[in-house]
């Protein structure tokens, strides 16, 4: 079987849900599709969009397909949906199973539910796979249509506000006007902002979770380092690897690990791992090899993670990642920037998170301040680093849901703020 | 129930005006002032529960250490700056006010009034810390660290030559309520200050 055939379109179980499965791994397993909090067995949509889309980058995509879960209902009066924005290595598949067997739910399981922050009891959740990404939205392992070939690294390098965009037709396909909130962690909460801007009238609140205005140098350092790897396997054959049948694996799987480490915090990982062995030993005459644990753990996440998604997407996704400044076409002033929104925002953060350091997440909070735009503002201690977003955390969990509450009724009375 | 201090703190603040709420606690007074005279505003607090009741009402909160300062915050960006019972757990209470008085045009201080007769009296014959139901903390974990008497909070504006606008003192309880305004040292419970540069 060809390459191109297994990872066509690759399997939404992977992805960003890796770092969190051996975290909560016996937690995970206990779960199930009947639990109380679960949405339960949920079936991907497509829907494939004939209109052109002006891209950022000059280009024009004159169709593409967007795959999306719902869960939820949508009220009379449409207006309670809530758009979830995914991050680097994320899906639409965000909250429960798609079988009876499967293992894990989705990435936002946590967060999205019955009873749950994301009260699906209250909320209609719309969740995309995005432009761009491997997970059966149109991408760069998609077929392009001019060539009859995987577009491959002739994908056009797509910015924030592309994803954006497409988000809104997909919004128009499910008759939104309005959503009550978009939600989005890390580079999903750059989605949710650039939302804010892009169509203020389109959204009433933004709840935007360990992210930035604009990445540091050092964070576009690691993502460098990352795309590096891909692009020096030589199995990498200069992004046409699905032509040639091959797939640069290591690449992808030392650009995971570097993330992985990076996500996590010093402190998370020492807490994880330590210096425990996994095999061998320092004794006088040992011949086996010494293995510490976090070693077999990050090659472990590496191979998963390098077999189940594309590698030309992870270089899509962390470019999008570097090239978003929120504030770049309005004089690099925040304030400015901001003073178009007309939603009230929520921004989390994470103490021990130093790739989106709560320093960033004070940044938007003072902006906004500023600019006088309603927000809340909240620091969540965790050892978890980047990676909290995604993970249990009682104080997390009860402000995100005192702040859903008041989104959910607000829907419920028909008020607009 | 509405804390005394907080009724008199709304006379002072103009309608459609910005206020910053210091350690603003579950967001009484915010809400209030949105509520009755259309406010619009932030509050600053560290207590995770505090903020979450904030939340809950609709109330915009930002966590934030006072001890670190309103550095974030621009020169006049508020019409007022409100901060009730909170000045003695500063560590730099003196500091902070000066940053008040910088970040807004007018300030609003409340604080507990520690010349009050019934502090006075348990010092005196007691020989202990004074403990009240305002003030219920031992002297070892109360976050209470820089108390101050209605008349020392004075002597501070004289010497840092900030304007009162208004000052005064509030009582609960009837003898209080009868004599503040005679001898607001010895029988004001809470003291406010309306302050401006």
């Amino acid at each position: 079987m060809p390459v191109f055939h297994r990872l066509t379109p690759f399997g939404p179980e992977t992805g960003i849900t890796l770092s969190t499965e051996k975290i909560s791994a016996s937690a995970e397993q206990q779960k199930t599709s009947r639990e109380p909090g679960s949405v339960g067995i949920v079936v991907p949509r497509e829907h494939t969009f004939r209109e052109p889309l002006a891209l950022a980058c000059g280009r024009v995509l004159n169709e593409y397909t967007l795959v999306y879960e719902t869960y939820g209902t949508l009220n009379a009066d449409k207006s309670n949906a809530v758009l979830i924005c995914h991050a680097l290595s994320g899906h639409h598949h965000a909250a429960g199973y798609h079988n009876e067997s499967d293992k894990r739910p989705g990435w936002w399981d946590n967060y999205i539910g019955p009873g749950k922050p994301i009260d699906t009891d209250h909320f209609f959740v719309v969740s995309l796979n995005n432009l761009g990404g491997c997970h059966g939205s149109t991408g760069p392992a998609s077929t392009n249509p001019e060539t009859g070939r995987p577009w491959g690294p002739d994908f056009p390098r797509l910015r924030v506000r592309d994803w954006v965009h497409s988000q809104a037709r997909l919004a128009d396909l499910l008759g939104i006007g309005q959503w009550a909130a978009v939600i989005g962690g890390s580079l999903g909460g750059m989605q949710a902002m650039r939302w804010s801007l892009e169509y203020p009238e389109r959204l009433r609140h933004c709840v935007v979770i360990a992210s930035a205005m604009k990445l540091s140098a050092q964070n576009i350092a690691f993502n460098e380092t990352a795309r590096q790897a891909i692009t020096s396997d030589p199995d990498f054959c200069h992004g046409r690897y699905l032509e040639q049948d091959k797939l640069p694996r290591r690449g992808l799987a030392v650009a995971r690990m570097i993330g992985h480490i990076t996500y996590l915090s010093d402190d998370g990982l020492g807490k994880k791992f330590g210096r425990e062995l996994r095999s061998g030993t320092f004794n006088l005459g040992a011949e086996e090899e010494v293995e510490f644990q976090v070693q077999s753990y990050l090659r472990y996440q590496g191979d998963s993670f390098s077999g189940s998604f594309d590698p030309n997407t992870y270089i899509l996704m962390t470019r999008a990642l570097d090239y978003f400044d929120l504030a770049r076409e309005y004089g690099d002033d925040p304030v400015a920037a901001f003073s178009h929104a007309r939603c009230r925002f929520m921004l989390l953060s994470f103490t021990s998170d130093w790739r989106f350091a709560p320093e960033r997440s004070r940044e938007i909070a003072d902006a906004l301040m500023h600019a006088n735009v309603p927000v809340s503002y909240a620091e969540i201690e965790s050892s978890m680093g980047h990676d909290a977003f995604l993970l249990p955390n009682n104080r997390y969990r009860r402000a995100f849901d005192a702040y859903m509450k008041r989104v959910a009724a607000e829907c419920a009375e028909g008020v607009a703020p | 129930m509405m804390r005394i201090d907080l009724d008199v703190i709304q006379n002072w603040i103009a309608p459609q005006s910005r206020v910053l709420d210091l350690g603003c606690g579950d967001g009484t007074l915010l809400e209030q002032l949105g509520r009755n005279k259309q406010v619009s505003g932030y509050g600053l607090e560290i207590d995770h529960e505090q903020i979450e009741r904030c939340i809950a009402r609709g109330v915009n909160v930002v966590e934030q250490n006072l001890d670190r300062g309103l550095g974030n915050f621009a020169d006049d960006s508020f019409d007022t700056v409100v901060m009730t019972q909170a000045l003695q757990t500063l560590h730099q209470p003196h500091l902070v006010v000066q940053e008040m008085l910088r970040v807004g045009r007018e300030c609003i201080i409340t604080f507990p009034n520690f010349g009050q007769w019934k502090a006075r009296w348990h010092l005196a014959f007691s020989g202990r810390m004074p403990v009240s139901d305002l003030l219920p903390h031992e002297w070892y974990d109360t976050p209470n660290i820089h108390f101050c008497t209605f008349r020392d909070f004075d002597l501070l504006c004289r010497e840092r030559r900030w304007t009162i606008l208004h000052r005064q003192v509030v009582s609960e309880t009837r003898l209080g309520k009868g004599l503040k305004d005679f001898l607001p040292n010895l029988f004001g419970e809470t003291a406010i200050y309306h302050l401006t540069r």
